[in-house]
C-alpha cells in the first residue's frame, strides 16, 4: 500500500532550481531504506510559491518543506517519512498575529488562506503526466456530460450563464464568442488555444500547461463540439520546452484514452489537437498574427472585421481562447455555471490567475476570485515588499496595462475597475514596485519592449513607439524638457488612437498611466534634472563624505575612469564629476558607505 | 474510452492513487514510529495497516507519527475518525492491529480492551 505521497514541483521555477535531481535521490534513498512500495515520489506541476522553490509537499501529512537542496533529503526521509517527524527548520511557516505561534498547516498560512483555486486546481496536486490522475479528480466528467447529454447551443448557453470572460486580457465574453463561431455554417471551424504568453512577469498559462495539460485539452474538445469544430491548434512559444514536453505527452494519452480523435464516447463527435510552435514574437499572441503564424506566414496582425469567428484560421470560423480560459471551463460543467457565477463580481466572474513579481517577499502564482482587493493580494497574500521598503506601485497587465499607485489598493479587482483606472487586466502580471524603482525608467523598459516587439506594419506603431522611447530615454538622460512632457503625453494618446492593433494600442498605457500618476517624478527627472529613487544613472552625483571616508583608497582602485584621486592614509578621497561616469562601482567597494549619491 | 461507464471505472480505480492527497479519509490512522516505537515493534504494526487497509479497499490514510511521551507503552496507535475524535491503542502487535482493522476501520467498533496499560 502506498502510505505516503512526496510531491515535488517539476514547474519551469523549481526545475531551474533543480527539483528534478531531488526526485532522483528521493527515489534512491527512499529505496535504501526499504520504502519503495509504501512512499511514492510524484512530479508536480506548480504549487504557486515559486519564491521559495524547489518546494515538496508531503501528504497525507499536509508538510510543505520549501528550498529544499539535495543535502535535507536523506534528513526529510530519515525523519520524516521512517520516524513521523517532520523537519521543521525546512517547513514552510507563518506567524500567527494574535497567539505569535508558528503556523504549520499550509492550508492556514496566508499565502494559500486567502486563494481559491480553480484554473490551478490540479496544479500540485497531480500528476500532470498521468491521464489517470487527473480521471480520478473528475477529469474528463465534464466532456463525458457535455457529449452525452448536452446539445451543441445548451453548451454554448451554459457557457454564456457562467459569465466567464477571456483571461488572456481583453475580457471578452467567451460564451459570445463561441456563439458567433457556432452561428457561421462551414465544414471546417478551428479551436485554438492561445499559449503565447508573453508579458514579461507573466507565467499563469505555463504553469497550467505544465501542471495540469489535460483540463485544457478537454475544454477544447468541449469548445470543439459547441461549435461544430474537428480540429483544434494549441499555439505555445517553444521557450516554453516542459510546457510543449507535457503536452506531447498528455495528448498522446488522451488519445490512447479515446478523449481525443474518432468517435468520442461513441457519440461520432471527433477532435484532435495540433501543437504550433511560436517563436516567441509578443504580437503573435494578437488573435490576428497568431492566425498569420499558423498559417506559416509572418506573424502580422490583420485589420478586424472580419473577426476570427467568421474567418479565422485558413479562412474558417475560429476562435481563440487562452489557456487559463479553458482551464476554467470543465469545472463549469462538472460544478454548473451558477456556481461559477456565484464568484466574483456582477461583471467579473469566477477567479484570476495573477503572477506576482517585482519587489515582492513571495514571488509565484496566486489564483484570487475576481473582486479582490490589490491591497489583499499585495500585503496578505504577496507578504508587501521586502526589506521594509516602501510600496510605491503595482503594474498591472505588462506592456498594455498601467501602474496603480497606494491610493487605489483597495480597489476590487475586475476587467472593468482596472480599465476605468486606465491599467487592465492584461494576462494577470502583477508587478509590485517600491520606493527605489523610478517610475520614468519602467515607462521607458516597457516602451523598449514594445520597440522591439513592435512588427511594424502600421507607421503609429512602429514609428511612435520609437519616437516615445527617444524620449522617454532624453528625460531618464537629462534632456529633457516640458516640450518633451507635452509631445510625449500628445504621441501617446495618438499612438493608442490610431495603431492597428491591440499591441499599439495598448503600447502607450504605460507612458500615460505614469503620466497621470507620477508626473512628479517626470518634473523632477525634466525641471531639477534629478531622479528621486535614484536609478536614472546620468541624473546623479557622487560624492565622498569627507568624516566618513577612512582613506582606505579602494574605491580609487576599483574606479573605471580615475575619477577618484586622494592620499592613501591621508587625504581623505576625492571624486572628479567631469570624468566620473556614475558607474557606481565606488559605492559597492567602499567598506565603510561614506560614497554618498544624490 | 466508449463509454462513461468505463470512464468512471477508471476514476474509481484511479482515486486510490490521489485520494490521500485529499482531506476525504474515513479514518486517520497514526503509528508512533520515534526510536522508541520501533524499537518496541512499530514497524511490522504498520505494515499490518498497510497491507489490511490495502486488501480491505478502506478509505483510510495511513501517517507514522513521532514520540507522544508514553514510550513504554508503544508501538502506540492512534485512530482519529473525521469529527476528529482520538482513540488510542497501546502496545499494538501485528495480530491486535488486525483486529484494529477488522472492527475499528471496517465496523467503526472501539476496541476498548487495548486501550487500557496493562503494564
Amino acid at each position: 500500500m502506498e502510505r505516503t505521497h512526496v510531491l515535488i514541483c517539476a514547474g519551469t521555477g523549481c526545475t531551474s532550481s533543480k527539483s528534478l535531481e531531488l526526485v532522483k535521490r528521493f527515489e534512491e534513498v527512499i529505496r535504501m531504506k526499504d520504502l519503495q512500495n509504501e512512499i511514492k515520489v510524484v512530479k508536480t506541476g506548480c504549487f504557486g510559491l515559486c519564491q521559495k522553490g524547489p518546494i515538496v509537499a508531503i501528504h497525507p501529512d499536509k508538510v510543505f518543506y520549501s528550498h529544499v537542496t539535495l543535502a535535507d533529503v536523506d534528513e526529510i526521509v530519515n525523519e520524516h517519512l521512517y520516524k513521523g517527524r517532520p523537519v521543521k527548520r525546512l517547513e514552510i511557516t507563518d506567524i500567527d498575529e494574535e497567539t505569535k505561534e508558528a503556523i504549520f498547516e499550509f492550508e492556514k498560512i496566508k499565502f494559500y488562506a486567502k486563494q481559491k483555486r480553480i484554473a490551478l486546481r490540479n496544479c500540485g496536486l497531480i500528476n500532470p503526466e498521468d491521464i489517470t490522475e487527473y480521471i480520478a479528480l473528475d477529469g474528463y466528467q465534464a466532456l463525458a456530460k457535455v457529449l452525452l447529454t448536452m446539445k451543441p447551443q445548451q453548451v454554448i448557453d451554459e457557457m454564456k450563464k457562467s459569465g466567464l470572460r477571456g483571461r488572456g486580457g481583453g475580457g471578452f465574453p467567451t460564451g459570445n464568442k463561441w456563439q458567433f463561431a457556432a452561428n457561421q455554417v462551414n465544414d471546417e471551424k478551428y479551436v485554438i488555444c492561445n499559449a503565447d504568453e508573453g508579458d514579461p512577469g507573466a507565467f499563469m498559462d505555463r504553469s497550467v500547461l505544465e501542471g495540469d495539460p489535460h483540463s485544457v485539452l478537454e475544454a477544447m474538445a468541449i469548445a470543439g463540439y459547441a461549435i461544430g469544430s474537428t480540429h483544434g491548434y494549441i499555439y505555445i512559444r517553444a521557450e516554453y520546452p516542459i510546457a510543449v514536453e507535457r503536452l506531447k505527452v498528455a495528448i498522446k494519452q488522451a488519445e490512447d484514452y479515446g478523449m481525443l480523435g474518432e468517435n468520442i464516447f461513441n457519440t461520432g463527435f471527433k477532435f484532435d489537437i495540433e501543437i504550433r510552435l511560436g517563436a516567441g514574437a509578443f504580437v503573435c499572441g494578437e488573435e490576428t498574427a497568431l492566425i498569420a503564424s499558423i498559417e506559416g506566414k509572418r506573424g502580422m496582425p490583420s485589420t478586424k472585421p472580419p473577426f476570427p469567428a467568421v474567418k479565422g484560421v485558413w479562412g474558417k470560423p475560429t476562435i481563440i481562447n487562452n489557456v487559463e480560459t479553458f482551464a476554467n471551463i470543465p469545472v463549469i460543467f462538472n460544478n454548473g455555471a451558477d456556481w461559477f457565477a456565484s464568484i466574483g463580481t456582477e461583471k467579473s466572474k469566477g477567479t484570476k490567475v495573477f503572477a506576482l513579481g517585482g519587489k515582492i517577499v513571495n514571488t509565484g502564482l496566486v489564483e484570487v476570485p475576481m473582486g479582490t482587493t490589490l491591497r489583499e493580494v499585495i500585503y496578505e497574500i504577496g507578504g508587501g515588499c521586502p526589506n521594509h521598503k516602501n510600496f510605491k506601485a503595482v503594474q498591472t497587465g505588462g506592456p498594455s496595462g498601467g501602474c496603480l499607485t497606494e491610493e487605489h489598493l483597495d480597489t476590487p479587482i475586475d476587467f472593468d475597475n482596472l480599465i476605468a483606472l486606465g491599467s487592465m487586466m492584461g494576462s494577470g502580471g502583477m508587478i509590485v514596485l517600491d520606493e527605489d524603482n523610478c517610475m520614468v525608467d519602467v515607462a521607458r523598459f516597457y516602451m523598449d519592449f514594445i520597440v522591439d516587439e513592435s512588427c511594424g506594419k502600421c507607421s503609429p506603431c512602429r514609428i511612435g513607439t520609437k519616437r516615445m522611447l527617444e524620449m522617454l530615454t532624453d528625460i531618464c538622460e537629462g534632456r529633457g524638457t516640458m516640450q518633451t512632457l507635452t509631445d510625449l503625453e500628445a504621441l501617446a494618446i495618438h499612438v493608442k488612437d490610431s495603431s492597428l492593433c491591440g499591441l499599439g494600442q495598448t503600447a502607450p498605457n504605460p507612458v500615460l498611466s505614469t503620466l497621470k500618476h507620477f508626473k512628479h517624478e517626470y518634473l523632477a527627472h525634466v525641471i531639477d534634472k534629478k531622479c528621486p529613487a535614484k536609478v536614472c544613472k546620468a541624473l546623479l552625483d557622487y560624492s565622498i563624505n569627507k568624516d566618513a571616508c577612512k582613506k582606505c583608497g579602494l574605491c580609487a582602485k576599483g574606479c573605471p575612469t580615475t575619477a577618484i584621486s586622494g592620499v592613501l592614509g591621508k587625504e581623505p578621497y576625492e571624486i572628479d564629476a567631469a570624468k566620473c561616469i556614475r558607474c557606481g562601482a565606488c559605492v559597492q567597494n567602499c567598506p565603510f558607505g561614506a560614497v554618498e549619491r544624490a | 474510452m466508449k463509454s462513461l461507464d468505463e470512464l468512471n471505472r477508471i476514476r474509481e480505480e484511479s482515486l486510490k492513487k490521489v485520494n490521500l492527497r485529499q482531506n476525504n479519509a474515513q479514518y486517520r490512522v497514526l503509528v508512533g514510529m520515534a526510536t522508541c516505537g520501533i524499537a518496541a515493534g512499530a514497524r511490522p504494526v504498520m505494515k499490518a495497516f498497510m497491507e489490511g487497509i490495502e486488501a480491505e479497499h478502506l478509505a483510510v490514510t495511513l501517517q507514522q507519527t513521532g514520540c507522544i511521551g508514553m514510550c513504554i507503552h508503544e508501538p502506540i496507535v492512534e485512530i482519529i475518525d473525521q469529527a476528529g475524535i482520538r482513540t488510542t491503542y497501546l502496545e499494538v502487535n501485528a495480530a491486535k492491529a488486525k483486529e484494529i482493522i477488522e472492527s475499528h476501520l471496517k465496523k467503526g467498533v472501539i476496541l476498548d480492551a487495548y486501550t487500557h496499560v496493562t503494564k
